[in-house]
């Protein structure tokens, strides 16, 4: 098998493909967004709980690709009890780590674990799967803020 | 012959050795073929998307801008001269491949998509008023459904749709019902993008001339598969794509009958579509002109004609039989891969296949399959509705054309069960 393909379906994506974490609805989210990828059909929920200034829990639900489906399981748990701000900045580590294969450090380290999507830059039409929950999240957060301000 | 058309062809016929298809004499006209990608030989499974192009093809439209290149029906001069010889041959040239009674009922598009649009808005926008029924099927491509959603928005027009059964075959028995007095278009795709599945358009053109009904067909899919004879295709309007027919992008073609062209108000207002021009009304010019507005896509033109004088010489009869073993083929040895299940398999289709793999996402699949140097498409192929009548969210697409081999289907069943092995 090439290279490019085991480090793009590492285990610990196909792992989370088949269990993802926090896959579920959550009732008392205070922010939500879509995912929606038109070319490829992949479609996912996410919600958020924010209480002062901090993610104090999310959720997703949706299908798609292992990638797609991988990326929202672990985003979940990446930025869960994070503040606002922080993840802000995972946002922007984890898109330059899937574009140019360096998350480019920056104020909050993004953890190890993603890593593993560092195998997507070798298939750009991937990108898309791999931040299509990341861009939702984001989403939900700024609709989250404006509602506030 | 123009001085920008091809070399005459050979009188002998290609593509055909003994009683078969010669596929590397074929597969020999196709300089994309010799390539790698990822380190692996091309299996180009895709030509449902887009065909490759004989190299007569590229050489035609190179040689048209190095020594050729003028606008047409607008100068005196000899370049312009030569072109607007090219464009009109080539004109003719589809209205024989496609057996229409006449060149002027060929009008140039940049595509099937432009060509249904075309029908939609000009032959839609003036026939239609609130309450009448557009009937379209649930395996059209978005391209023969959206257009009719647009004009029904506009004129208050209804669309109903006819039910595509599990066999994949369209439900027939359900027309009878559906079609009425308020039915003014069908709409129905020649052969399913998606599973390949081909439409009886004269039993259904019968019971839709009876209430008075148009029929629009897309033959974006068949066109490359299949022998198409208007003569013998009970259709009003019939739209397909060069680039599907190992020609260039960006070029397609919709036939129209005459009598149905003649009636119809132009689409697209501009230059070479008119007769006369005041500062606030004109007059315009009789089709197929009256539907080319602007500079056309000439260079794309002379690549279509190119790749009608090359697919003109192939012995049809040979591919039709070769491309049904091709895919019969294919579908019993995909049978055969574990948790592997083809949409649609009951109808009589065109070498265009979708599978779903079990427990596995056909981008996941489709990007082991492309490391393996294999290209398929994996997505839900502009049919939406049809991904729902399926209750699937996305396929992965196998579509054989002229150039594809037994060999590539091992290759393509062997990649399917290391994307099974990989994904797991």
């Amino acid at each position: 098998m090439s290279s490019e393909l085991d480090e793009l379906y590492q285990s610990v994506i196909l792992d989370h493909n088949r269990t993802p974490r926090n896959f579920h609805k959550l009732d008392d989210a205070t922010a939500h967004a879509e995912g929606r990828n038109p070319l490829c059909g992949d479609m996912f929920d996410v919600w958020l709980k924010v209480a002062g200034g901090r993610i104090v829990d999310v959720a997703f639900l949706g299908q798609g690709c292992a990638i797609s489906k991988a990326s929202a399981s672990m985003m979940t748990q990446a930025v869960k009890g994070k503040t606002v701000q922080e993840v802000r900045e995972l946002f922007e580590q984890f898109h330059s780590l899937v574009t140019v294969g360096d998350s480019g450090g920056g104020g909050t380290a993004l953890p190890a674990k993603l890593e593993v999507f560092k195998g997507v830059r070798a298939f750009p039409i991937r990108v898309k799967c791999a931040t299509l929950s990341w861009h939702a999240m984001r989403q939900a957060l700024d609709a989250a803020q404006k509602e506030e301000t | 012959m123009t001085p920008l058309a091809a070399s005459p062809p050979d009188s002998s016929r290609i593509g055909r050795s003994g009683t078969g298809w010669d596929v590397a004499r074929v597969r020999a006209d196709f300089p994309i073929l010799t390539r790698e990608v990822r380190g692996r030989p091309l299996v180009y499974l895709d030509n449902a998307a887009t065909a490759q192009k004989p190299a007569v093809v590229i050489e035609a439209m190179e040689r048209y801008y190095k020594t050729g290149n003028a606008n047409v029906h607008r100068g005196v001069h000899a370049l312009s001269q030569e072109a607007t010889l090219e464009y009109e041959r080539v004109r003719e040239l589809a209205a024989k491949f496609l057996g229409a009674g006449s060149a002027s009922e060929i009008v140039f598009t940049s595509g099937t998509t432009a060509a249904l649009n075309l029908v939609a808005q000009s032959y839609g926008g003036s026939v239609l008023r609130p309450g009448d029924e557009i009937l379209v099927t649930e395996m059209e491509h978005h391209s023969n459904l959206v257009p009719w959603q647009l004009v029904a928005e506009r004129t208050g027009a209804l669309i109903k749709a006819i039910p595509v059964m599990q066999s994949g075959g369209l439900d027939l028995a359900s027309l009878e019902g559906l079609l009425g007095a308020r039915t003014r278009i069908v709409a129905v795709t020649h052969a399913s993008n998606v599973i390949g599945a081909i439409n009886p358009i004269n039993a259904i053109a019968a019971m839709a001339h009876e209430v008075g009904a148009v029929v629009v067909v897309d033959g974006a899919q068949s066109v490359p598969h299949l022998r198409i004879d208007l003569q013998a295709i009970e259709c009003d309007f019939f739209a397909c794509s060069g680039h599907k027919l190992y020609g260039p992008t960006g070029i397609g073609l919709l036939y129209g009958r005459q009598s149905l062209l003649e009636a119809m108000p132009p689409w697209q207002g501009g230059g070479g579509m008119i007769r006369e021009v005041q500062i606030e009304r004109s007059s315009y010019a009789p089709p197929p002109e009256r539907f080319e507005a602007g500079t056309p896509p000439i260079a794309e033109v002379v690549g279509l004609g190119a790749a009608l004088d090359y697919v003109g010489r192939w012995d049809w009869e040979a591919l039709v039989a070769y491309e049904q073993d091709l895919v019969a083929e294919a579908a019993r040895k995909l049978g055969g891969v574990s948790g592997l299940r083809l949409l649609g398999e009951g109808a009589d289709r065109v070498s265009v296949l979708s599978l779903v793999l079990d427990g596995i996402h056909p981008h996941d699949a489709g990007t082991v399959l492309d490391t393996l140097g294999i290209a398929v498409r994996a997505g839900h192929h502009c049919a939406q509705p049809l991904m729902r009548r399926f209750g699937v969210a996305a396929t992965l697409r196998a579509s054989f054309g002229a150039y594809n081999t037994h060999a590539d289907i091992d290759v393509l069943v062997e990649g399917l069960q290391r994307a099974r092995q990989v994904l797991g």
